[in-house]
């Protein structure tokens, strides 16, 4: 398959140049013939079913909650977030006492819709004090802080706000220490689409229209939802395993298909803890970004290449449509953090192939 | 108790006696075994992990570790990371690692010449266990060439100097008592200092073994475990002298030798800095004194020209197997265990050379402060001290 050409190239061959004799005859020669640099992988497969979520599914997977019309014709949207103690497997064999929204790590992708009214009914089933705190504009008392929506062990909160501004946002845990509770696991997407119905300029308009989940023109797109995430497994202020959505090198093993006649949107954020710094790099081709996703205009034009600060996000667009077929990089260009985890590989082919 | 005071019991009594203990021993630990009495304690706490390297192997095949696990449940490698890069690995035997067994981790990686790697073994808790190669070279292997380089280095620090100091004899055979006791003294200090230089090395290479060794334990009760036996051969038949006691000494020097081999050689194993000639010559110049403290006891005596050769072997011949063994890449607990051996062998030898020494003179408690004796010992002292700045890299 794909990915086992992706791991190793060359199958490492124990008995080649064993020879003592012949090592010290020239000790600089370029050492190890049998082996590729392939090897650099995590052994192993995660068990998906028993983590109860798979990194391919959630690319794709939006909690777009449950919606009734409001006498005032608005939508309201409601959407329901549990949080509790999880013991999940963040790369083969390695097991991470979690904190996760509705199970998973990263929590729900939830998606909305510019101007709806949202709801979300948060309960708390934790060990710990938790809370939602949401990227967005709405009242202090809907902030997510100690005192404006902590809650405890067996509580429940509802944070009611307006979905705005559009873009790609994210919530997360605010209990203290946040480190600890950003690290274990609580943060999610928080994607607004934009309402065309708000753009006057008819370009503009159809560029918000094929960001509406659902519409006719973002049926022409594959969305791909990533959260870079990393995970401290001795609790040393480092992290052991970098990844995006938990599972390191999960896209290795299992590459994202990409319909090469469709063009791509990624939806990421950066919630990696203890490092300033997260970026993406894409294999082969350039894309346009939208930083923070809240224009319609890219704001970085024809890159292979950007940053994000912790808590950062924004929207790439690209397209492989001119490309051979083929197996396509991406990667945090922090190589550590790639040899660690987070990396992975787009399977680009044709609609039929 | 006292046989003469009571009738003696019959056979099958005393063997109940016995057996009544032990089935209660026996009960009892089943009884905790399977009523765990105390769950209670179990706050919920992860297990406790250890992983221990004990070998460090570097070939044309990647890194390979001797990993010994002493957590308090059997342990599970999860992942291996080699300088921050998750890396294919294979574990022999495969599968958890029960406490106290050890296994091999082969990871094909592509080490640089010289330069530093770092490992982390990565168990399912998430637990990481870093083991820092200083500098890699290829592990010394076992073939021909190898092996007769490495007996020429064991030569030149451990026979050479032995042989060396044992042609002081014939200008030593001319002292008088108080040159006697002045080359005694010198020996007693000379011995003294190994004994405290190896106890130190002992107790450091016992740091890094794994707990279950209970590396401190281990060091000091062996150490004297040695000493009493030695003792006990040495006064088999009265106190060891002359040539009996000559060879004690060279016992003792010997196994201190092989510790210094044991040390080259694990020098050449982790690639520390290439044994320069500077070196050589410093454990050499060092080894000097060993020689002269092995003729000590027999200025009085002739013996067979043959003994010498024999002394030489039995002081120096341990040198050239410890670098053998040393540069085959050995476990922390073994090396120590082989100097707290030897510790316990040269305080024999110190204890029978003082005690020789002051037979040999009718005032004992004036011939201890004596210019000679008191010279003696503490130029022993120093010549070790100062030649050990050579050697200690």
């Amino acid at each position: 398959m794909a990915s086992r050409s992706a791991r190793s190239q060359t199958a490492p061959d124990p008995m080649a140049g064993h020879d003592m004799q012949a090592m010290s005859a020239d000790p600089y020669a370029a050492p190890m013939p049998g082996m590729a640099h392939g090897n650099m992988t995590t052994v192993g497969r995660v068990d998906h079913d028993a983590n109860g979520f798979d990194p391919t599914a959630m690319l794709t997977d939006w909690d777009t909650g449950r919606t009734e019309l409001l006498p005032d014709g608005r939508t309201l949207r409601t959407f329901e977030v549990e949080a509790s103690d999880r013991e999940i497997e963040i790369a083969p064999g390695i097991l991470f006492p979690a904190w996760t929204f509705n199970g998973r790590v990263p929590g729900p992708a939830l998606r909305a819709k510019e101007g709806e009214r949202l709801k979300i009914i948060f309960r708390n089933f934790g060990s710990h004090p938790h809370s939602m705190h949401f990227h967005g504009i709405h009242s202090a008392r809907m902030d997510g802080v100690p005192g404006a929506g902590l809650i405890g062990p067996g509580e429940e909160f509802v944070y009611e706000f307006d979905a705005r501004p559009f873009g790609c946002h994210l919530y997360h845990c605010h209990a203290l220490p946040l480190k600890r509770h950003m690290h274990k696991g609580m943060y999610g997407l928080f994607v607004i689409d934009p309402d065309p119905a708000r753009q006057s300029d008819p370009a503009l308009s159809a560029v918000a229209a094929s960001r509406v989940l659902g519409s006719p023109e973002n049926a022409g797109w594959q969305e791909l939802a990533m959260v870079m995430n990393a995970f401290d497994t001795n609790f040393d202020g480092g992290n052991e395993v970098y990844a995006v959505n938990t599972v390191g090198q999960a896209y290795m093993n299992e590459p994202i298909r990409i319909d090469k006649s469709r063009p791509v949107r990624i939806y990421l954020v950066n919630v990696v803890e203890f490092d300033p710094i997260n970026s993406f790099h894409l294999h082969a081709n350039f894309f346009n970004y939208f930083d923070t996703g809240t224009n319609l205009t890219p704001t970085l034009r024809t890159v292979d290449l950007i940053m994000q600060c912790q808590a950062q996000r924004g929207i790439l667009e690209f397209s492989f449509a001119e490309h051979e077929d083929g197996m396509y990089m991406f990667h945090a260009h922090q190589t550590e953090f790639t040899e660690l985890g987070w990396v992975g590989m787009f399977d680009v082919r044709g609609p039929g192939a | 108790m006292s046989e003469q005071s009571q009738p003696s019991r019959p056979t099958a009594m005393r063997i109940l006696l016995v057996l009544l203990p032990l089935a209660a021993i026996l009960g009892s630990f089943v009884w905790i075994a399977s009523l765990d009495p105390l769950r209670s304690f179990n706050n919920g706490a992860p297990p406790i992990e250890a992983l221990t390297v004990e070998r460090t192997v570097l070939d044309q095949s990647g890194i390979r570790l001797l990993v010994r696990a002493g957590g308090s449940e059997a342990m599970q490698i999860a992942q291996v990371a080699v300088d921050d890069a998750y890396w294919s690995f294979t574990q022999d035997p495969p599968g958890p690692i029960e406490r106290g067994n050890a296994v091999w981790v082969q990871v094909p990686y592509p080490w640089v010449l010289g330069e530093a790697h770092n490992v982390a073994l990565v168990s399912n808790t998430g637990t990481v266990f870093e083991h820092e190669i200083a500098v890699a070279v290829p592990t010394p292997q076992a073939s021909s060439s190898q092996f007769r380089l490495q007996a020429l280095v064991g030569a030149l620090v451990g026979l050479l100097p032995v042989a060396l100091g044992l042609m002081f004899y014939p200008a030593m055979r001319g002292f008088g008592a108080a040159g006697m006791n002045f080359v005694l003294a010198l020996t007693v200090g000379m011995l003294a200092f190994l004994l405290l230089d190896m106890m130190a090395e002992a107790t450091e290479l016992a740091a890094e073994a794994a707990a279950m060794f209970q590396g401190s334990a281990m060091v000091w009760l062996s150490a004297l475990a040695s000493f009493l036996l030695l003792m006990a051969i040495g006064r088999w038949r009265g106190r060891p002298e002359g040539l009996a006691l000559a060879f004690y000494i060279a016992l003792g020097i010997g196994l201190h030798n092989f510790g210094e081999g044991l040390a080259i050689g694990g020098a050449f194993a982790a690639g520390a800095a290439g044994l320069g000639t500077f070196l050589v010559l410093g454990f050499a110049l060092h080894n000097v004194t060993e020689g002269i403290g092995i003729a000590a006891p027999i200025l009085r005596v002739t013996p067979p020209l043959w003994t010498f050769g024999a002394l030489t072997l039995l002081a120096g011949g341990p040198a050239v197997v410890g670098v053998w063994a040393g540069s085959l890449a050995y476990a922390p607990q073994w090396s120590a265990l082989a100097l707290a051996v030897g510790a316990g062998a040269i305080l024999q030898v110190i204890v029978e050379v003082s005690a020789y020494l002051l037979r040999q003179n009718s005032d004992r408690q004036a011939v201890l402060l004596s210019p000679a004796v008191l010279g003696g010992m503490l130029g022993g002292i120093s010549f070790m001290y100062a030649t050990a700045a050579l050697i200690k890299v």
